[in-house]
């Protein structure tokens, strides 16, 4: 196991498990609000097609959360 | 280095293709987006061996153009072959309904990879609806992760031609029936001419309506199902953006290859659902038929296989449409495009000011401008157009950066 930082808040992750799916086995299914509705969005499609699970990691936006494996101390926000 | 054979993908014909070119002593390149070979197909087992292939992991390609002694397939570094074989699968279709993007509401592939690949449940208690025969493994596999499945809701109805190509293959009307015994031993309900037309909940699913479904798919007879999360599944499009930037030929979703899976581009095949989704047996043998189209003739015995399966895959196809009236399932504020928020209203509005083909809907009212290109909604916003779907053209198959591009110009510059 290995940790990462949701919004300051400590996330536990399986060695190569994604972000996203970390999130979401932790109950956090949304990480970001749309532009025009402020509508919650978190995993979807979760093998890369949709676009909606975008998050910031260690200052990089847009990056899709169902695509990038969580590593230890990643600094992660939505 | 340049190579014989550039394969991009690693499911089951990406695979089988890298190994049988490589028994033949072609110098082979295999490459997937992925950190562990297997597609979503085989996400989770245990990664294959593969000898005297190049396994080039965690490359997503975003462009692959002709050159003048082959092709270039571009993702983090560039790779030079002599041949193309694009092996690159298939994503979950998924039709809108009112609060699908909500969170908690997953397509079956993804809910499915969850477990798989991920090894997490992707909730307590689910409901798994759609259409197609992938509604079943869908469910079993949520069954055996300790998901509470409280219903499986098959949108179609079933259908004597389905009968007759299980008929076709036995080991898949075996499969079918271990699937069903499963679901029964668990008393999970597997519902015909039934869906979800609607999710509801604030921040994430808190329950479903559940409507009875006319053979048109027009709703009827609605209640309730509590629940927390959704995995519905329409079918698959295959994932035709490189062989798109080829010029390849399609017809319909997929793309056109002949019996030994070369395209209509010299030098570019293709394999598996790309040349129209028929499952991982079959893109095994379209995987070894496309290394028969470089060296020697391809057995008899494939070409039987591949008719075979390509029959029930028709069967299946027929079996299982998305039909018109799932239309019906819609308000006006649904959201049809996720990306850009484009409601079914300003869909209807757009028609209103003459737009009556896809793209001019796009341009006036944006659905498909997002993120995803029109992945997920794509055929939506063309059936509500009147049309049918139709691969759309993407210069580029995967986002980059500004600086990967101007590396990528350098280095071609060098």
């Amino acid at each position: 196991m290995i940790e990462f930082r949701f919004e300051g808040r400590p996330v536990a992750a399986e060695d190569g498990q994604s972000i996203g799916a970390a999130l979401h086995a932790a109950g956090i299914r949304s990480w970001r609000t749309t532009r025009i509705g402020g509508r919650p969005r978190g995993l979807f499609c979760a093998i890369g097609a949709c676009f909606d699970c975008l998050l910031t990691v260690n200052g990089t936006p847009d990056q899709r959360a169902c695509q990038t494996v969580a590593r230890a101390g990643d600094e992660v926000t939505g | 280095m340049s190579y014989d054979l550039a394969v991009v993908g690693a499911g089951p014909a990406g695979l089988t293709a890298a190994r049988v070119a490589a028994r033949r002593g072609l110098r082979v390149a295999l490459l997937d987006a992925y950190a562990t070979p297997g597609g979503q197909f085989l996400r989770g087992t245990a990664p294959p061996r593969l000898t005297g292939v190049d396994v080039m992991l965690g490359q997503r390609v975003w462009a692959v153009e002709k050159s003048s002694d082959g092709f270039r397939v571009h993702a983090s570094t560039t790779t030079t072959a002599t041949t193309l074989l694009v092996a690159t699968g298939a994503h979950d279709k998924v039709v809108p309904f009112p609060g699908w993007d909500l969170p908690g509401v997953l397509t079956a592939g993804g809910a499915q990879a969850l477990v798989k690949g991920e090894r997490i449940r992707p909730g307590e208690e689910m409901v798994v609806a759609g259409t197609g025969p992938f509604l079943l493994p869908v469910a079993v596999t949520l069954l055996d992760a300790g998901v509470r499945v409280k219903e499986v809701l098959e949108a179609n109805r079933p259908s004597p031609r389905m009968a007759a190509a299980l008929a076709l293959v036995p080991s898949k009307a075996r499969e079918a029936l271990g699937y069903a015994s499963r679901l029964a031993a668990a008393r999970v309900p597997y519902r015909t001419g039934h869906a979800v037309v609607a999710a509801h909940g604030e921040d994430s699913v808190e329950g479903v309506t559940v409507a009875r479904l006319t053979p048109g798919w027009r709703p009827y007879a609605w209640r309730t199902v509590d629940c927390d999360t959704v995995a519905v599944g329409y079918g698959f499009t295959p994932q035709v953006d490189l062989l798109l930037q080829l010029g390849c030929a399609v017809a319909g979703d997929h793309v056109v290859t002949d019996d030994r899976q070369r395209t209509s581009v010299e030098g570019v095949l293709a394999a598996g659902e790309v040349t129209g989704v028929a499952g991982a047996p079959s893109a095994v043998v379209e995987g070894a038929l496309a290394v028969h189209s470089l060296v020697g003739e391809p057995p008899p015995r494939l070409l039987a296989e591949k008719a075979r399966l390509r029959r029930f895959a028709r069967a299946l196809d027929l079996s299982y449409p998305v039909r018109d009236g799932w239309r019906d399932w819609l308000t006006p504020g649904t959201v049809v495009c996720r990306c850009e928020e484009v409601t079914l209203r300003a869909i209807d509005e757009a028609r209103d000011l003459g737009a009556h083909d896809p793209r001019t809907v796009k341009l006036l009212a944006r659905p498909g401008m997002g993120w995803c290109q029109g992945r997920m909604c794509g055929h939506a916003v063309a059936a509500l157009t009147g049309h049918e779907p139709a691969p759309q053209k993407r210069p580029f198959a995967q986002p980059i950066t500004l600086a990967d591009l101007t590396l990528h110009d350098r280095e071609d510059n060098a």
